[in-house]
């Protein structure tokens, strides 16, 4: 149970960085610069904290895989929907892994790739950061009104103005605004709808695909999750 | 700090003018070889000795265009 508790933990590290990684990739396109915060301090923070968010995830998927107390394997940190531990919710977790793999693996490569193959797969940040999302909301334990749904909201709140200064840019074609713009708002609406009916909600744990086994030894520790 | 006056041909800066984006990154990583005119765009001083070589690297890897390259300089 107590590797179980750090990967609560480095998930929700985790969630800070990729929110913080992301917000640095705007300040870093937007060419954010002033005298006690060069470019190239911007540009070395996005990339440290891009790699620091591999080695928590590590960490992240290392714990859930050993502590054994979930029946999940490696390969359902990889491949997305195949498990049997809230497969909905979890691939979610294996999708937002394999696109910040994808991510990291062209970056580190973007010399050899060329700027323009760079690019395409480098818009997925867009899409591993509310996927990661989702998967820590419907996988978390005992979410309820906790310190993780704050935490997570707050994170939501920061991508969002990021977002939104980056589709102010003059660069930004009005399709492309509009269309995002929508997209957010389709999201926060999704998500205002899912988390209270969903994770907020009794009985999630069984509705999210916990398996049966589980839950019946769940029941008699629960006193243990709550506050 | 000594300067050997017959320092083999060492590596040179290339700078790609139609892809750079004007960042002005590689000033702030090589400011001994880069200086940005009134625009915004590098003018650079090619001649790279090995003192400055990883400096030169870091500023080639930063640089968002991805416009500019450190090759061997030939000599003569
Ligand atoms: C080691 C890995 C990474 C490297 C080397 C890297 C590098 C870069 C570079 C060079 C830029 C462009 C800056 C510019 O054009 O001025 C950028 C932009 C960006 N990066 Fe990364 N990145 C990495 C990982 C990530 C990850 C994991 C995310 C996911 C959150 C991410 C999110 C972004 C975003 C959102 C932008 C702005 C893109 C745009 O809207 O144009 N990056 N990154
Ligand atoms: S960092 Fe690259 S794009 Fe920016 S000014 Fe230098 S060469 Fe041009």
């Amino acid at each position: 149970m107590a590797l179980w508790y750090l990967t609560r933990g480095t998930g929700a590290a985790a969630l800070v960085l990729l929110t913080l990684s992301l917000t640095l990739g705007v300040v870093n396109v937007q060419r954010y610069a002033s005298r006690l915060v060069p470019r190239f301090a911007v540009d070395g923070w996005h990339r440290t904290t891009s790699l620091l968010v591999c080695v928590l995830l590590a960490v992240h998927v290392g714990t859930t895989v050993l502590d054994g107390y979930a029946p999940i394997r490696l390969v359902d940190a990889f491949v997305p929907f195949g498990g049997t531990y809230r497969p909905v919710w979890l691939g979610l977790g294996a999708l937002a892994l394999d696109l910040l793999i994808a991510l990291i693996v062209t970056s580190l490569l973007r010399a050899r790739l060329g700027l323009r193959a760079w690019r395409a797969v480098h818009w997925l940040a867009y899409a591993c950061w509310p996927v990661a999302l989702v998967h820590g909301l419907g996988t978390g334990s005992d979410v309820r009104p906790g310190w993780l749904t704050w935490l997570s909201l707050g994170c939501t709140a920061v991508v969002i103005v990021a977002v939104g200064v980056r589709l102010a840019d003059r660069g930004t074609a009005i399709r492309v605004r509009a269309g995002a713009a929508a997209t957010v708002a389709a999201g926060v609406i999704a998500l205002a709808i899912w988390l209270p009916s969903g994770p907020l909600a009794g009985g999630w744990a069984a509705k999210a695909g916990t398996p049966p086994s589980i839950l019946g030894a769940k029941a008699a520790t629960t006193a243990r999750s709550h506050r | 700090m000594t300067r050997r006056p017959t320092a083999p041909p060492g590596e040179e800066l290339v700078l790609d003018p139609i892809a750079c984006t004007g960042h002005g990154l590689c000033a702030e990583l090589l400011p001994e070889r880069i200086v940005l005119d009134d625009w915004g765009y590098p003018m650079i001083d090619p001649q790279v000795p090995a003192s400055l070589r990883e400096h030169a690297l870091r500023a080639v890897k930063a640089c968002p265009a991805l416009a500019l390259a450190l090759r061997q300089a030939r000599a003569g």
